[in-house]
């Protein structure tokens, strides 16, 4: 797999602290404002970048991400100008592990090898594909595990005991536990309980485990990163590029000072995340 | 494709994994998977539990209706001038259309899982009305998720919905109709997976919905084919019906796709023209892509984003077909050809006026092409159409389009 990822994750194991993994969507509100954010990402603190492909039809996306969505495709962003913005997001940055996440039908049109090929070449650790679960790994997973591309899987409150092996089995980089059954941006359930299901996978993978769904705050991810490896970050950080945009949609001086100043915060959160479970 | 023993048969499909060729699959999030696992579970079960078909087949005939009367449509074949015209008259179901047959299935299936809360999306609202319906027999409490498009021209199901006690949520995403009220469900699941039932209206969608919403469809062809034979004593020449997510085609069409001499048809919503962006015809206009769970053809732009597609009727308005209409397509079983909307229009107030029917606007797309090709046949030729619906909840559709006051 790439180097990228498990050194990353090698080198947080080292210090002591979770990863900070932030996801915004590629192309929202437009290329330049969207590839601005990209950049300020690991400046702010940032560990990981989710680098949100847009669809038409996102199923398991909350209003924030499905808005951003529509931002980004009336932007004109398409599936090439997204992998352009890791292309450009590369020439400065070379560590930063970047993780494509979306949806399938815009990669099956693309076409699956195509899509790999210049994927690599991009610059691209991982995969997260929202609705290719493990009964469809022939489709795009093996041929990106076989290329040297992570596939991020997705584990959630109805993968039980006897499906969790069958989920793990083709997943690389490392896990994404979905905190609750829904869709993203919803609240934050209790971070004990989550500390539970953290622990459950963690008895079946080597893999990292990153937390996502429902964290909002410096407080949240220091809360949730007290027992995982990773805590994800979406919907807060998309609903504060929403609220910097003018009433038609248009960036301006505080979309990118607004994700610099939330990601801050965040990555105080996950800095003091051990202090907290030692505490 | 390892769908069937029998390699001389078109009807043993889908495979284990729910596909029919290519097409069909289970493209769902990690959450829903378990899910439909289980549902596929008691599903087969059920199928062949002679309690659970017993069931079914006496909700069949005392609360829907069934057998739906085979129709000789006389004057109708009189003046078109051609082949003899025969109607399957779903649209005398109980609560107009054929969606209630698949509805019945499903909600006996729901009980047998201990679900305890329904949810739908429709389009035209028939299949809304249905769900509402079976939820209001069975005592569950029911969501159904309608574009806010469509609320606003089937104003008189939404209002059949709400009499029977299910909440309407109207769905602003997109263009507000049939695509996004299924996102909408579907967000809606994943979020209420332990109670929630959801109760697919069309044969599309993961595996086994397609196979599953099939299978209780069937019993249309599967009588309107020993009626035929009763009538005629032979089989059709053609059979045709409407095509949206086609379920109402599929379940005409299954018990006849081994009979070779049999032509199957499909009609695909035209809409204004297949040049332009505003129709929803997708396996004449589009191309082999995934949504909704399946792989199937589907109007989308280059970059694999989905269109909104246009019809005059709420009920084709999708932009996507179930996935075994897509393999039937490809291997050259059946054909599918696109209708406009001024021909569904015409189709419409025809029957109205020789027969005395009142068709839904989707089957008139179908009456559209029996109307094309009937002229063409011989006298001793037999055309069996599917009349999916009745044409009530469109009356103020036309009555807009005619100029005519309300």
């Amino acid at each position: 797999m790439t180097a990228r990822m498990d050194k990353r994750f090698a080198n947080l194991a080292a210090e002591g602290r979770p990863a900070l993994v932030t996801y915004f969507m590629g192309g929202d509100p437009d290329y330049a404002s969207s590839l601005a954010i990209m950049k300020a990402l690991p400046k702010a603190g940032a560990d990981v970048i989710e680098l949100g492909m847009p669809f038409s039809d996102p199923m398991a996306d909350g209003p924030a991400i499905q808005l951003a969505g529509q931002r980004s495709l009336k932007g004109g962003q398409t599936l090439a100008k997204t992998l352009q913005m890791a292309r450009d997001f590369r020439l400065e940055d070379a560590n930063t592990p970047i993780v494509l996440m979306g949806y399938y039908n815009p990669i099956y049109i693309y076409g699956v090898d195509r899509f790999l090929t210049d994927a690599l070449e991009a610059g691209i650790d991982g995969l997260i594909v929202v609705d290719l679960p493990p009964e469809m790994d022939d489709e795009l997973c093996i041929p990106a595990l076989e290329r040297g591309i992570n596939f991020i899987r997705l584990a959630t409150p109805t993968t039980d005991a006897k499906r969790l092996p069958k989920v793990l089995k083709n997943t690389s980089g490392f896990v994404y536990y979905v905190s609750m059954n829904g869709i993203t941006g919803s609240a934050l359930p209790d971070p004990a309980l989550i500390g539970g299901s953290v622990r459950r996978i963690k008895e079946h993978t080597p893999l990292p485990v990153c937390v996502g769904f429902g964290v909002k705050t410096a407080e949240h991810a220091r809360a949730i990163g007290a027992s995982a490896d990773g805590v994800v970050v979406g919907s807060a950080i998309v609903n504060q590029i929403a609220s910097s945009l003018t009433a038609e949609g248009a960036a301006t001086e505080a979309t990118v000072a607004g994700v610099e100043a939330l990601v801050r915060s965040l990555a105080s959160g996950v800095r003091s995340a051990r202090l907290a479970a030692a505490e | 494709m390892k769908q069937s023993t029998n390699l001389n048969s078109f009807r043993g499909g889908p495979d284990e994994d729910g596909r029919f060729g290519i097409y069909g699959g289970r493209f769902v999030a990690e959450t829903l998977m378990p899910l439909i696992l289980d549902l596929q579970e008691k599903w087969n079960e059920a199928k062949t539990d002679p309690e659970f078909q017993r069931e079914l087949a006496d909700l069949g005939t005392h609360y829907i209706g069934r057998p739906s009367p085979l129709y000789f449509a006389e004057r109708l074949t009189q003046h078109l001038g051609g082949a003899k015209i025969y109607f399957k008259r779903e649209e005398l179901n109980h609560t107009g259309s054929h969606k209630i047959n698949n509805c019945i299935g499903q909600i006996l299936l729901a009980k047998r899982m201990g679900k305890t809360r329904i949810i739908a999306e429709t389009g035209a609202g028939q299949h809304g009305v249905a769900s509402a319906t079976v939820a209001a027999r069975f005592g569950l409490p029911c969501v159904v998720y309608m574009g806010a498009t469509d609320v606003e021209r089937q104003a008189p199901n939404v209002f059949r919905m709400k009499l029977l006690g299910a909440e309407v949520k109207p769905v602003t995403a997109g263009h507000g109709t049939l695509k996004d009220a299924m996102n909408e469900a579907l967000r809606d699941w994943v979020t209420n997976v332990d109670d929630t039932y959801y109760l697919i209206g069309t044969a599309a969608g993961p595996h086994p919905y397609p196979e599953m919403v099939r299978d209780f469809q069937a019993v249309i062809g599967r009588e309107a084919r020993e009626q035929i034979l009763a009538a005629e004593g032979r089989l059709p020449d053609v059979v045709i019906a409407a095509v949206g997510g086609g379920s109402n085609a599929i379940g005409i069409f299954h018990p006849f796709l081994d009979d070779k001499d049999v032509r199957i048809v499909g009609v695909e919503a035209g809409g204004k023209g297949l040049e332009g962006e505003e129709h929803c015809a997708s396996i004449t206009a589009g191309s082999p892509g995934v949504l909704h769970g399946n792989r199937t053809y589907l109007l989308q732009d280059g970059d694999g984003q989905i269109k909104e597609g246009h019809s005059i009727s709420a009920g084709l308005d999708y932009p996507g077909i179930g996935p075994e209409h897509s393999w039937l397509n490809d291997i050259g079983r059946a054909e599918y050809v696109p209708i406009m909307d001024h021909e569904a229009l015409e189709a419409f107030q025809l029957l109205t006026r020789v027969e005395g029917i009142i068709p839904a606007l989707e089957p008139s797309h179908a009456l559209a092409e029996v109307i094309k090709r009937a002229p063409k046949m011989g006298k001793d030729e037999i055309i069996l159409m599917n009349l999916s619906g009745r044409g009530d909840k469109d009356i103020f559709t036309v009555g807009k389009i005619l100029g005519m006051e309300l």
